[in-house]
């Protein structure tokens, strides 16, 4: 008997193309999507069952399927359609309390796969470079989409206490990019300039949306030989971007705010309701954040097959070109060397371009 | 003070003779250094500020050249330029009086079409993004480029560092730099760290670790990272060793740096040795590091509690010029320093459970602490003079 599969959140895009992707595994019998919403794409011939995780019916929905694996990927930031941030919160905390909840009476269950986030770590300038999945954070999310993921995880270890024969497995991704995703860093990097915070370059890492689906049909399935898919994983790309490559990569200028200032903009553009700059979202884009994906690798077996920068470019594919196209500037250059009737090294190991000539470089080309 | 002769400076050693050249690259075997040494001792006993008036000859040549031409020669040699360039950094190094006064209209052409097509791939790299960080934020081609630059005057020609012992590093894998703190602000890291690129044969480069207050200011947390320095926690400091890089770090922290001016040289107490534990379980060897010069750069002779505690600095010095004198009073005083590595600690011998063991850490902790303050006082016994 093949496995009978749960998926919250399948109105949202990444829910959506995981039931899509699912339904192809043979050892899947049935694939049953769950949403307050009906979705606005196909879900590939999947059941839909509209139901709020907020309220005790999931407990049913479980029941009347027979369910043996739960996928819950409706902890997000963004509220999908109509409602603010207060129906977003709901959803995350008490609609993982109800599903959880759920899950405890429910004598078939086998496996819980939590969609959670890294920004669990938080971002302070006192923490150590790179996180793992055992670091404590310095100081805990204050609140926002971060606080949620904090509170969902601590009701998924206690499930995890009163449940041993469940296999729970909490995945926590750094920010996911991708040609579709929705998400604030998304919105952000779709702006036309790009406010920042004066004087710090956050380091960033990607996961991108295939490496997503990837790893989620991982924690899902049984362990392949040699792995483990039940604890605590950081999903990241390899490498870092920091915030100034991103900008560059894309082509799409930043306007280096002071740290009150930016606050100030964010709300302004929160209330507009253009894109969501939480207190959080600015912390990492003033501190960034790393994690290690050491356990990703090893324990959990998973190979990411963007990097962080592939994932980026990928993502900057989709967007189109921003105001200073990086092909632009780069063809600037070349018509200045042409210009000199010198070729410009390519590779070539570099000289000193003489410290006046590398300071200007450098000035000209730091957004901070 | 002997070795106080021996200053890296391209223009000053062409005039000074040929016992200075051998020992302005690294000093690679300390019998050769101090032969060299005392043969310079009385060769370039002439005072430094004297070749400007002195020498008339190279003088009005060099002066174009000067400015980018140091820093140029050690860049290439030091980062294993292609044939071409190292040859050329070498031929300046060796030839030095003539070539630089005969070949430099010659040679300036190419060199000049090479470095500005060198300026403009870089250019384009960096402004299309096209570049590589790690994940401790370290951008390296900027910090070999331009900040290493940047900071380089200073180190030759304002401190005029003079580097012994660089063969204490290895040449691969993990190492821990222990180093003395001093001179209010932390100049001596930078400084140590241009010395470690410029001097090491198999251009090492120190990875930093730094206090958190560096990672909360703006500006300087962009440049700390980039310059690869990070945060002085066990965890950071493990990754690195792990990855066999160099770590630079100064366990006096505050209490070093901030130390009243009467109190120079004197070692403060090193933490609580976390730095011996952490070497112990990556396996690194340690090396102690002295430095003299940088507790006399800001003679700190009162701290400004209340004013320190309104703004959340651990202090606020007050010097005979600062903040008297506004910003004239920051400029720092151009001491004349040394920094010396001394014999590496290893720590591969004892079994992991070691690093448990807090006797033990305490031991090796005073024993590195001890070290560093013998080398201190011995250094500072040779020291003809604060500025020479």
């Amino acid at each position: 008997m093949g496995k009978v599969v749960l998926v919250t959140g399948v109105a949202r895009q990444l829910g959506g193309r995981l039931v899509r992707r699912i339904q192809r595994d043979p050892e899947v019998d049935r694939v049953i999507g769950v949403d307050a919403e009906g979705p606005g794409h196909h879900l590939g011939g999947a059941e839909f069952v509209r139901a709020d995780i907020r309220r005790p019916a999931i407990a049913r929905v479980l029941a009347e399927h027979a369910v043996d694996t739960v996928v819950h990927l409706d902890v997000t930031g963004t509220p999908l359609g109509a409602g603010g941030r207060t129906a977003v919160k709901e959803t995350n905390v008490i609609g993982t309390m109800q599903l959880l909840g759920a899950c405890q009476k429910s004598p078939t269950v086998k496996r819980l796969v939590i969609k959670s986030s890294t920004s669990v770590y938080g971002s302070a300038p006192r923490d150590p470079a790179v996180f793992t999945e055992t670091t404590p954070p310095k100081s805990l999310p204050s609140g926002g989409f971060a606080k949620d993921a904090v509170e969902v995880e601590g009701y998924v270890r206690g499930f995890a206490r009163r449940r041993p024969d469940v296999a729970v497995c909490v995945l926590r991704f750094a920010n996911i990019l991708g040609p579709c995703a929705d998400s604030p860093l998304a919105d952000f990097f779709s702006l036309p300039v790009m406010p920042t915070v004066f004087g710090y370059d956050p380091r960033l890492q990607f996961v991108h949306e295939d490496d997503v689906i990837d790893v989620l049909r991982i924690a899902l399935h049984e362990p392949r030989r040699g792995t483990l898919n039940s604890g605590t994983f950081n999903i990241a790309g390899d490498g870092v971007l920091t915030l100034s490559q991103c900008s560059r990569r894309l082509g799409r200028p930043t306007l280096p705010l002071l740290l009150p200032a930016v606050t100030w903009v964010g709300s302004a553009l929160r209330t507009v309701g253009f894109t969501d700059f939480s207190p959080e979202q600015i912390r990492l884009l003033t501190h960034g954040r790393v994690v290690s994906t050491v356990q990703m690798r090893e324990t959990l077996g998973f190979r990411p097959k963007y990097t962080t920068a592939e994932t980026f470019a990928d993502f900057a594919r989709s967007r189109g070109p921003g105001l200073l196209p990086p092909e632009t500037l780069a063809e600037a250059v070349d018509r200045v060397a042409a210009a000199l009737s010198i070729g410009v090294l390519d590779g070539a190991p570099v000289e000193d371009g003489g410290p006046a000539v590398t300071q200007t470089t450098h000035s000209s080309g730091q957004p901070g | 003070m002997a070795d106080a002769k021996v200053i890296p400076f391209d223009d000053d050693r062409s005039r000074g003779g040929g016992a200075q050249r051998p020992v302005r690259r690294r000093p690679a075997s300390g019998g050769r250094r101090k032969a060299d040494a005392a043969a310079v001792r009385d060769a370039a006993l002439s005072p430094l500020p004297g070749p400007q008036t002195g020498e008339a000859g190279p003088g009005p040549d060099a002066g174009p050249a000067a400015p980018a031409e140091p820093v140029r020669g050690a860049r290439s040699a030091a980062s294993g330029a292609s044939g071409d360039a190292g040859g050329a950094g070498d031929a300046q190094q060796d030839g030095a009086p003539v070539t630089a006064a005969g070949e430099t209209p010659v040679t300036a052409d190419g060199g000049w079409d090479r470095r500005i097509a060198g300026g403009l791939a870089f250019l384009r790299r960096r402004i299309t993004g096209d570049y590589e960080v790690d994940e401790f934020g370290y951008d390296a081609e900027l910090t070999d480029h331009v900040l290493m630059s940047m900071l380089r005057p200073m180190y030759q020609k304002y401190f005029r560092v003079e580097v012994k012992g660089i063969e204490n590093i290895p040449s691969e894998g993990g190492a821990l730099v222990v180093a003395n703190h001093s001179g209010t602000v932390p100049l001596d890291g930078l400084m140590l760290q241009v010395a470690v690129h410029d001097n090491h044969p198999a251009d090492r480069h120190l990875r930093l670790l730094a206090a958190d207050l560096v990672f909360m200011l703006p500006v300087v947390n962009e440049l700390a990272r980039k310059a690869g320095h990070t945060l002085a926690c066990a965890e950071d400091a493990e990754r690195l060793l792990q990855r066999g890089e160099v770590v630079g770090v100064m366990p006096e922290g505050f209490k070093g740096i901030g130390k009243p001016f009467s109190e120079r040289y004197k070692l403060q107490r090193f933490g609580r040795g976390g730095f011996v534990s952490t070497a112990l379980r990556a396996g690194v060897p340690i090396v102690p590091c002295s430095i003299v010069g940088a507790e006399e750069i800001y003679p700190m002779i009162g701290n400004a509690k209340t004013l320190a505690r309104l703004l959340g600095f651990p202090y606020f010095p007050v010097t005979p010029t600062f903040p008297w004198l506004g910003p004239l009073g920051a400029v720092p005083l151009p001491t004349k320093w040394t920094i010396q590595f001394g014999e590496p600690i290893p720590t591969d011998g004892y079994p992991p459970e070691a690093a448990e063991d807090p006797m033990l850490m305490f031991n090796l902790t005073d024993q590195v602490r001890e070290q560093i303050q013998h080398t201190l006082y011995k250094l500072l016994v040779q020291r003809r003079s604060v500025f020479f």
